[in-house]
């Protein structure tokens, strides 16, 4: 059988988006990158909203979003998303803003920024992609990796009482008033990219709603940088990551979810 | 003539008055004296009861920065002000708006460092707002006003630039500037956009194509491009936008260079000199970038002249750009005062007539 008769609509299960441009992504094979970018098109597609919406793409492995997405992009300096999204926002609120940022944008270079724009209740939504690891740079310490976890910059394995305790920030940002939702996914099972999708929509129906900041948190994968092939890296982020950050809403219709805050003993 | 409403106001004052009348859509900054009257006067006359324009005290300078970047990127009028250290946390900010070619208002309301230092007028960020600031080769579109009344007029005239080149502009004044009072005519309110640039990242209109902003380019061969263009964009600035005044200097023997706020007292030390028969005339720059290079030149190859004293409010900045000009064909002497401090004209006077041996 050849490839040509497979390709036919009645086998068509997946599409992608139109909102998806044809270049190829620069996200190594295996990573949840792709997924979470593609999924977030989806979403902006299926609302129709795709003349309203502006990305923002911090410095990481989310830098070059504006070469993967039909729509407009706002490509912003290392940790300083949710300041650029508040800028957009402040003169056009009825746009749709939103950022997507690694852990070392959001957790470490960024804090304050990210802090403060949730503070605000910034109506934006922020996308937050939890892969313990900075991708970009080729692997070294995030404030996300887990204890005893290696990187370039904690060869022999992040020692806490040196390098600090792995920052588990979005339920400090749930603690806010600002902000509205705040939930952790992940998109390694279809079921996962589901649920993320589904929360994704949330987060972009409350910002359409004027509600506050809403925050997608995904933990996902650095295969490359974490040194395992796919699979292996997705099974060790289930057992090890899961288990410091457990997914699931901590934060919903302004109101915690307090049981979901904190890892699980 | 246009009617202009007149009042006394201090120089941060009038600039934030007039921002709001330039039809400004957003501020966004961070408090720091001998500044922090810009936005305590947006807040105080409620500028968004006004006109709509939107004003938001930051977490700090680099957040106030990247406020504006974001916002410029969109294509409305944005402008930020600081002071010395806030103005170095906003270096790579500044640097990435440059890069991305987005048009925005920055401020400086300087003062004596280097670190901490005192909140007292100084000319010390001369270096750090002409000669780079941020990383990279860009150019900083630089007005230096020297009284209250330029305090407002550079704002308008800024935001023009500004969108002219896609380019950020920056206002270099001073503590002094910033804080004392004068009469000022104010402009009239003119409306805020209701278009913007084709570029802008507003949301893709129907049926148009969708628009990226990005400072980011791997390719060194494409970036080596980008940055040939920004180039010959500075260029043109530089064969179109100096700006300066010269004062008395028809028939000078001997140039006084300021800018700023000691270009004011330096016209008092040629009046001082004038009276004593010494011909002395002042040349001030307006622009610092583009530097009025041509016209020192010009004043360097005339026979008449002797030399030149480059008078500021530091240790000795803008001497290299007036020495770049002179090509040596002249004597260029300096005097400044460091720290905060100000010199009388007669300080400026006894120094000229030092030099010079008059
Ligand atoms: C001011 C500044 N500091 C450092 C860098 C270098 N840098 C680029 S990306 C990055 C870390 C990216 O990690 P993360 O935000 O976790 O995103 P990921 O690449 O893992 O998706 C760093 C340190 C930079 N570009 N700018």
């Amino acid at each position: 059988m050849d490839v040509k008769d497979i390709i036919k609509p009645e086998n068509l299960v997946y599409k992608k988006s139109r909102l998806m441009s044809d270049n190829v992504f620069n996200f190594c094979p295996g990573c949840g990158h792709g997924v979470a970018v593609r999924t977030i098109a989806e979403v902006i597609e299926e609302m129709g909203i795709e003349n309203d919406v502006i990305g923002i793409s911090p410095v990481g492995c989310s830098v070059f979003l504006y070469d993967f997405y039909k729509f407009d992009v706002v490509e912003a300096a290392h940790g300083r998303a949710c300041a650029v999204a508040t800028g957009i926002k402040r003169v056009q609120p009825d746009k749709f803003v939103f950022t997507y940022q690694g852990d070392g944008d959001l957790a470490a270079i960024g804090t304050g920024e990210t802090m403060h724009a949730c503070n605000r209740g910034e109506n934006i939504v922020i996308v937050f992609i939890n892969n313990g690891i900075y991708g970009m740079t080729g692997g070294q310490m995030a404030p996300t990796t887990l204890e005893g976890m290696k990187t370039t910059t904690c060869p022999r394995g992040r020692d806490v009482k040196t390098m600090g305790y792995p920052l588990a920030i979005t339920p400090l940002l749930a603690q806010l008033p600002g902000t509205y939702y705040v939930t952790r996914q992940s998109v390694q099972t279809p079921a996962a990219v589901r649920k993320t999708k589904k929360a994704l929509r949330q987060a972009f129906e409350n910002q359409k709603n004027k509600k506050g900041t809403s925050i997608v948190e995904i933990v996902s994968n650095c295969n490359s940088g974490w040194g395992m092939s796919p699979t292996a890296a997705n099974k060790w982020m289930e057992e090890n990551m899961f288990a410091k950050y457990p997914l699931g809403d901590m934060k919903v219709d302004g109101q915690l979810v307090i049981n979901n805050v904190y890892e699980k003993k | 003539m246009e009617k202009r409403e007149l009042r006394l106001m201090k120089g941060n004052e009038a600039l934030a008055e007039a921002a709001i009348r330039a039809g400004a859509d957003a501020y966004f900054g961070y408090p720091i004296t001998p500044q922090t009257e810009v936005i305590e006067y947006l807040f105080e006359t409620d500028c968004t009861a006004r006109t709509g324009m939107a004003v938001l005290q930051a977490e700090s300078e680099v957040s106030a920065i990247n406020m504006v970047y974001g916002c410029a990127a969109t294509g409305h009028r944005v402008l930020t002000s600081t002071s010395s250290p806030g103005f170095s946390l906003m270096a790579e900010g500044i640097s990435y708006i440059a890069g991305a070619e987005l048009p925005c208002l920055l401020i400086n309301v300087s003062r004596g460092g280097p670190g901490l230092g005192t909140i007292q007028p100084s000319q010390a960020d001369y270096f750090q707002t002409v000669k780079g600031c941020g990383h990279g080769d860009y150019k900083l579109l630089t007005l230096a006003p020297s009284s209250v009344q330029e305090m407002a007029d550079f704002v308008a005239l800024g935001f023009d630039l500004a969108f002219k080149y896609r380019n950020p502009v920056c206002i270099l004044s001073d503590g002094s500037l910033g804080q004392m009072m004068e009469k000022v005519y104010l402009p009239e309110q003119r409306p805020r956009l209701t278009e913007y640039p084709d570029w802008a990242t507003n949301g893709t209109p129907k049926g148009k194509e969708r628009r990226f902003i990005t400072s980011l380019n791997l390719l060194p061969q494409q970036h080596e491009l980008v940055n040939i263009r920004l180039q010959e964009k500075y260029r043109r600035m530089e064969q179109e936008e100096v700006r300066y005044e010269t004062i008395m200097c028809d028939d000078a023997e001997y140039v006084i260079v300021a800018f700023g706020i000691i270009a004011r007292i330096a016209q008092k030390s040629v009046e001082l000199l004038r009276a004593k028969g010494i011909k002395v005339g002042l040349f001030r720059p307006i622009t610092l970038y583009p530097f009025p290079m041509n016209q020192i030149t010009e004043l360097a190859e005339n026979p008449r002249i002797k030399g030149f004293t480059s008078v500021e409010l530091n240790a000795g900045q803008m001497i290299e750009d007036i020495r770049l000009a002179v090509e040596g064909r002249k004597p260029v002497g300096f005097f400044g005062r460091l720290g905060g401090m100000v010199p009388t004209p007669e300080e400026i006077e006894n120094a000229i007539i030092k030099q010079f041996d008059l």
